[in-house]
């Protein structure tokens, strides 16, 4: 039955080519435009470290004050001596402070010039905290941040620029001048967005980093801050020591804590520190701490660009719209054939036979109004860097769970605008039909 | 035009009507907030700068092993050679330059004492070349006079002796019009710090910051005599007429020929000011250009479902069209029964789309950093919307003004 069905409906679409059109063209404009925005999305709003989101926090204290602060909250980071107190404390089972910083990398091989290299300098725990894959050797140890060693870690990119992918493990690199002794390579690892280091919306989704290096040599150098700095208060301060003990914010910490029971530890653990620096004098306002962990983070700092959730709202705003139409173009289509409609019901179909009909032929029009779809997705997903910069463009592709789900959300919404038309239709009273004919 | 009969005829078409009414609602609700963003992002691309956009170039830098004092050497070597370079007008170097993206900002104040800022305000560290490279005007005062320039590092700032300003700070911390040779002081919130006497007023200079955010500063700028030692730093070349294109090339090379030891990064390296102003507005071009296809294309489905509901409507009633023109009903009374039938159910359809178009503006508004919808919008859209009604209307409406009287004697 339901390929005789199939073959009527293709019958019908067939007769009034126009309506047909117009309805496949409503449904693919619309499928496709929430497609397009959704890949987006779907890229830009992701976990970047399913694994682990949920147990991986970042510490905020309040070292602005509620004259400073912005709306109450606590800055985004941390100054650097609330920061080693946080580290030195030691009261998570894991923990880190980075920064991000800015090399330049001396030439290799045949490059003949100096070439910019992006890192951030980290403590020991950065590695097995955020589950960083390695390709040869490893992290460095907690002994050595306290040596102040100069070991880097670089990434498989950079180690394939600086060395042509070899194992570089005790090697020598060069970064700003100084020298510094490999000990990791890590495997392509670049968590969309960058989570641990969130400071702007399109910070997040940066090219993979080139190295990382101990976060006790990079202060030991003196290296500033390639990312975001904060001050408040008058800021006449002189030199870098002038600088580590300002209130500049400009270290983000990371901890990780188990369980409940360990964040609401880690947060008394906040809280009294902040209450023994307004005890000390440092802070003249109560204690004024936040715990996020990765997607309360991601969210409060909007690393998702509002961009791509206007433009999601309006695309599926718009589908609503077509699917609105599709509804009344079906109404029409069925109802011109009421006559049919009731010729089969007087000789004798059921109802449920009418619908089954109808249903399938609006099917087989969300089948063709999806496959429009498919291609004008594939047609502006390669135009979508006409609203997103290019490390988010590029991050929008059409895979095949997109391909499923386009052609799934156009059949099954043109089934859903089908179900008052084939009801309508359905409900065709044969004797009057047959009566005015 | 009696109405009556058109109500009584729309009872017993209730679910074409709820949907024509509906989408011309949902329609008239995406185009309202739609053609507002519109024309909120294209008021945001055309402001102008104050920089000549067309006759400057942008170079960054960063200096390769250097320490404070052989940066500072090195960059002086640097601004003599590209001041000397033929097709050049003047160059300068600074830490920033409008739509850049990255700069520095701190709070202006008049009073010392007032512990807050009267407004924020951007940092550009400049020498007695900056104005003219820029290619800024100056309206009141002087420029800097070369022994005012101190080089500083980067994690020195003390308020200068000296500032030029912006003419919109000028007015916003002064608005009597009286900021020149009057004291401002930097600093964000603490009280105390050193005066800076306002030397020189430039007409405009925009922030870094295209984002939303530093809209209510948007050509707040400040001007202090420093150069900076730090490594990071970029070079704002003013070309000289139809030399822009060839000092794209030249420049950097001449740079490396005077020292190698620098990098100039491959992307957003060297950029003419067009390059910048693009990539700075990049998402607001974006987002005005899908919004006007999804309302082109909106207006086109809704037209398109009109046109198809009205011709079925059209088709259903062939003999009752039929009974009317036999009955001395003129083909004009049988066209305008189609138009104001319309009519009817536009007007339903705008007045809640109306009040759609407001809440999903509220809505934006509460989720993301958007303005009230003006009520201008509103009426235009509304006003649009029936007219294309009305438009859509026409080709059906014409065929049924064409059914032959003869339509009522046939069974049909």
């Amino acid at each position: 039955m339901f390929g005789y069905y199939f073959q009527l409906g293709m019958r019908s679409l067939r007769r009034n080519p126009v309506l047909t059109a117009l309805m496949v063209i409503a449904i693919g404009f619309g499928v496709a435009a929430s497609m397009i925005t959704y890949s987006v999305f779907r890229a830009v709003s992701g976990d970047p470290i399913p694994e682990k989101s949920a147990v991986l926090f970042t510490p905020q204290v309040d070292s602005w004050g509620p004259q400073q602060n912005i709306h109450g909250e606590p800055p985004y980071a941390l100054n650097y001596v609330d920061a080693l107190a946080l580290l030195r404390a030691h009261q998570a089972k894991r923990q880190t402070l980075l920064y991000a910083v800015w090399l330049s990398a001396q030439p290799t091989g045949e490059q003949s010039l100096p070439r910019g290299a992006d890192g951030y300098a980290v403590t020991a725990d950065f590695f097995p905290m955020f589950d960083v894959p390695f390709l040869y050797g490893s992290g460095w140890s907690a002994a050595e941040d306290d040596g102040r060693a100069a070991d880097v870690v670089l990434s498989e990119e950079f180690n394939q620029r600086q060395f042509g992918g070899a194992d570089s493990v005790g090697r020598e690199v060069v970064l700003g001048g100084r020298a510094y002794r490999v000990v990791g390579v890590t495997r392509h690892w670049n968590p969309r967005p960058r989570f641990f280091a969130a400071s702007g919306s399109t910070s997040g989704f940066k090219d993979p980093t080139d190295f990382y290096i101990p976060f006790s040599r990079a202060v030991d150098l003196k290296l500033d801050t390639a990312g975001n700095n904060s001050c408040r208060g008058n800021p006449s301060f002189n030199g870098y020591d002038g600088w580590l003990q300002s209130n500049c914010v400009w270290v983000t910490p990371w901890v990780e804590l188990d369980n409940a029971a360990d964040v609401a530890r880690y947060r008394r653990f906040l809280e009294g520190y902040a209450a023994d620096q307004q005890r000390a004098g440092r802070f003249a306002w109560a204690p004024n701490v936040r715990l996020r962990d990765v997607m309360q983070w991601l969210d409060y700092r909007q690393m998702v660009p509002p961009e791509s959730k206007i433009a999601l709202v309006v695309a599926l705003g718009f589908f609503v719209i077509c699917m609105v139409n599709t509804i009344g173009l079906l109404l029409a289509k069925f109802m011109r054939r009421a006559g049919e409609i009731g010729v089969r019901r007087a000789l004798g179909a059921p109802r449920k036979q009418i619908y089954a009909q109808y249903l399938v032929e609006a099917a087989s029009v969300g089948a063709a109004g999806g496959l429009l779809g498919l291609m004008l997705t594939a047609l502006g997903i390669s135009g979508v860097g006409i609203l997103f910069r290019p490390q988010i463009a590029r991050l929008a592709h059409l895979d095949l769970s997109l391909v499923g789900l386009c052609l799934v959300l156009a059949v099954l919404a043109t089934l859903v605008a089908a179900f008052y038309p084939a009801w309508r239709a359905a409900q065709v009273q044969p004797a009057w039909q047959l009566k005015s004919h | 035009m009696q109405i009556k009969p058109i109500l009584a005829a729309l009872k017993r078409h209730k679910a074409g009507t709820v949907l024509i009414a509906l989408q011309i609602a949902l329609t008239l609700a995406i185009v309202c907030n739609a053609l507002f963003i519109i024309q909120q992002r294209v008021s945001k691309l055309v402001r102008p700068t104050g920089v000549a956009e067309s006759e400057v170039l942008t170079v960054q830098n960063s200096w390769v092993g250097a320490d404070d004092a052989t940066a500072a050497s090195r960059t002086k070597t640097d601004l003599l050679a590209l001041r000397g370079m033929p097709g050049v007008r003047d160059a300068s170097f600074s830490n920033s330059y409008p739509l850049r993206g990255g700069g520095m900002s701190l709070g202006v104040k008049t009073d010392p004492d007032v512990k807050k800022p009267i407004t924020g305000a951007t940092i550009y560290y400049s020498d007695d070349h900056s104005i003219d490279a820029l290619g800024a005007k100056l309206i009141a005062g002087r420029n800097f006079l070369p022994q005012e320039i101190r080089w500083v590092g980067s994690n020195e700032f003390d308020a200068p002796a000296q500032v030029i300003i912006s003419k919109a700070l000028a007015h916003k911390v002064y608005p009597d019009g009286s900021a020149l040779g009057k004291p401002i002081y930097l600093a964000l919130g603490e009280t105390g710090g050193k005066p800076s006497t306002v030397v020189g007023i430039v007409e405009r200079l925009q922030v870094p910051w295209s984002g939303n955010w530093a809209s209510n500063f948007v050509e707040y700028s400040v001007l202090v005599p420093y150069q900076s030692t730090g490594a990071f730093g970029s070079y704002i070349i003013r070309a000289k007429p139809g030399q822009l294109d060839a000092l794209t090339k030249a420049v950097p090379a001449l740079l490396f020929k005077t020292n190698r030891m620098r990098v100039i990064p491959a992307e957003r390296g060297v950029r003419t000011f067009a390059q910048v102003r693009d990539e700075a507005y990049k998402s607001d071009r974006g987002m005005a250009i899908l919004m006007g296809v999804v309302c082109a294309v909106l207006l086109a489905i809704t037209a398109a479902g009109i046109v198809g509901l009205t011709s079925f409507w059209v088709g259903q009633r062939r003999k009752q069209i039929g009974v009317r023109r036999a009955l001395g009903a003129t083909k004009h009374d049988i066209l305008s029964y189609f138009l104001t039938e319309n009519l009817l159910i536009g007007a339903g359809g705008v007045i809640v789309g109306a009040a759609l178009a407001i809440g999903m503006n509220l809505w934006l508004v509460s989720h993301f950093e958007m303005e009230r919808l003006s009520l201008l919008y509103v009426v235009v859209g509304v006003v649009a919307l029936l007219l294309l009604g009305q438009g859509a209307v026409l080709a059906p409406a014409m065929k049924a003004s064409r059914v032959p009287p003869v339509e009522a004697t046939r069974s049909v």
